[in-house]
């Protein structure tokens, strides 16, 4: 194995596979082509030695063509940022240093935007403070993702203009709704403030499935940073806690009106930047938490079928149940999305995908039982702001989750072009679970006010 | 004759899927015959070509499978798909329609001194 040209072509190898964004199989398929030039230069009449370097100089520069593989390969904006996107794009993104001041400030912004409700209303804050979390958390999260990214006037008007709209109409309906709408409302304001977050990041891209899916991912591994700085923070106020009671002090009211709201405020932003500036340790972080999950919440989903089935009334679902059906279907959904983003694009179907299909038809199975039970409870006591809510929400996953199963049949039957389609599919979906929101939040509380 | 970037980009798809309608292929060879097919005036890139395999793979237009090359090299070989092909014939009227148009204009035209469409 002395051969000096394999040696030579062992470093080459070696030397593209350092490059981010291209795949050892991208390197294999490349190495073939090398080999090709070199054997027809070699026929031509060329040594080793000097076929090795024309062809090595015909494949052009190493840095183009990992760049240009990254771009297909990867499809997320940070790689192409780091590889140094050429031309006007990078002019407009001020650099590292400069970055992280902004997003302090962002960050500092934003825990006082959590605490703003604090300062208006001294006696304290009651439950309605839920009815706008979603805002307070993530405006100066999109405030960040506007100056980070650019989008331009429209999309920057739309995601400002929609918090402050998503913000209002919490605030329209809170103090006369009841207290159902004040849940519903609650649970539906967060998905609007998530789907505006998702338009900040993606920005004129968003019309693009890549562009939808590329905002997909980032708030995927947002969530998985907020969990880990909420441990640290939540580590952090228990031991002030601590420190203080061991002073003889009370801390109560300056770890949950002072710490609380400031840390998970200035998190959101810092989890923002972290998203973009840590990337490649979230990267392998989703795919092995994807993989963990998964097969877990199918589990998850037998066990509920089976305490569904085994209840004996299939029919005639506690209210609670039906509720905790409810929660996992959405999280289903979740899973699928977000499995999506940790794929690699390229290679057939894994046992990864079998595990999907069981969940994605147990969920199917298991939100059929819960329409059922939905339908009975409002032929037997009418119509009700929650039944029509769950309704809607259960149509909406049934739909999804139909789809979904048909394509990912197609997706373990190796149909080429399967996964992207799944990925339309989904990342189609989106707008309308914000109509559906946008209907719980602005329509239903009105129509239902007694 | 310098083609631009732009032209050859547009043209780039279609060219890939209308090779391999003739039968299943690889990179290498690809390039070899858009070299061929052209006269030797497109030279594409290893930079585009192989980006651009990856896209159409992946929205279902061609797919892929690890063969052997004939001299025992582990060789990754493309092949159009049922949705390429139907993708494939959409160009080939796009494409004939803004050709059909262009020898329109050009056949009423006088181009005078060096420039000869023959």
């Amino acid at each position: 194995m002395s051969d000096p040209l394999e040696i030579q072509i062992d470093l080459w190898r070696a030397h593209l596979e350092a490059h981010p964004g291209v795949a050892a199989a991208d390197v294999d398929e490349l190495e073939d082509h090398l080999r090709g030039h070199i054997e027809a230069l070699s026929a031509a009449g060329l040594s080793d030695d000097e076929a090795f370097l024309v062809a090595v100089k015909r494949l052009g520069s190493q840095r183009d063509i990992a760049r240009e593989f990254a771009r297909e390969n990867s499809r997320r904006l940070w790689k192409q940022l780091v590889l140094g996107e050429e031309g006007s794009r990078s002019s407009g993104v001020p650099g590292g240093r400069a970055s992280v001041w902004v997003a302090l400030a962002f960050a500092a912004a934003g825990g006082l935007l959590m605490r703003l409700p604090l300062w208006l209303s001294p006696e304290g804050v009651d439950t309605t403070y839920a009815l706008f979390l979603g805002p307070l958390l993530l405006t100066a999260v999109v405030g960040y993702l506007l100056w980070r990214h650019r989008p331009g006037a429209g999309v920057t008007a739309t995601a400002l203009a929609g918090m402050a709209a998503a913000a209002a109409l919490a605030g329209v309906y809170a103090p006369a709704a009841s207290d159902d709408a004040l849940v519903t409302t609650a649970l539906h304001v967060p998905v609007l403030a998530w789907l505006l977050a998702m338009l900040a990041y993606a920005g004129t891209r968003w019309r693009e499935t890549d562009g939808r899916m590329d905002a997909v991912r980032f708030t995927g591994e947002w969530v998985i940073y907020m969990v880990l700085l909420g441990l640290g923070g939540g580590v952090l106020m228990g031991i002030v806690a601590l420190a203080c009671q061991a002073a003889g002090l009370d801390a109560s009211t300056f770890v949950f009106e002072w710490m609380l709201p400031l840390g998970a405020g200035g998190a959101a932003v810092v989890a923002a930047w972290l998203v973009e500036a840590k990337q490649s340790v979230i990267e392998n972080m989703a795919p092995v938490l994807a993989r963990v999950f998964t097969p877990l919440f199918a589990v998850a989903f037998a066990i509920l079928l089976v305490v569904v089935l085994a209840s004996g009334d299939i029919a005639g679902l506690s209210r609670d149940l039906l509720l905790v059906c409810n929660v996992i279907l959405i999280i289903a959904i979740g899973l699928v999305l977000y499995n999506l983003t940790a794929r690699e694009s390229d290679g057939g179907p894994t046992w990864f995908d079998r595990v999907q299909l069981a969940l994605v038809a147990g969920a199917l199975a298991l939100d059929a039982v819960a329409l059922v039970n939905v339908v009975i409870r409002i032929g037997d006591g009418g119509w009700t702001l929650n039944r029509v809510v769950i309704l809607g929400l259960n149509l909406l996953l049934l739909v999804n989750l139909a789809v979904t199963a048909s394509l990912l049949v197609r997706l373990n039957r190796a149909a080429p072009g399967a996964a992207h389609r799944l990925e339309r599919w989904q990342t189609g979906m989106l707008p309308a679970y914000g109509a559906w929101a946008l209907v719980v939040v602005a329509v239903l509380p009105a129509v239902f006010a007694s | 004759m310098d083609i631009p970037k732009d032209l050859v980009a547009a043209s780039a798809a279609p060219m890939v899927l209308s090779i391999l309608s003739e039968g299943d292929s690889y990179g290498y060879a690809i390039l070899g015959r858009v070299r061929e097919l052209s006269d030797g005036e497109l030279d594409w890139t290893e930079g585009l070509l192989y980006p651009l395999l990856h896209r159409l793979e992946r929205i279902g237009h061609i797919e892929s499978r690890w063969g052997q090359s004939e001299t025992g090299r582990r060789r990754k070989y493309y092949a159009l798909t049922s949705d390429g092909r139907a993708a494939l014939a959409t160009h080939v009227s796009q494409w004939r329609t803004v050709a059909a148009a262009l020898e329109n204009a050009w056949g009423r035209m006088e181009f005078g001194g060096p420039v000869s469409l023959a």
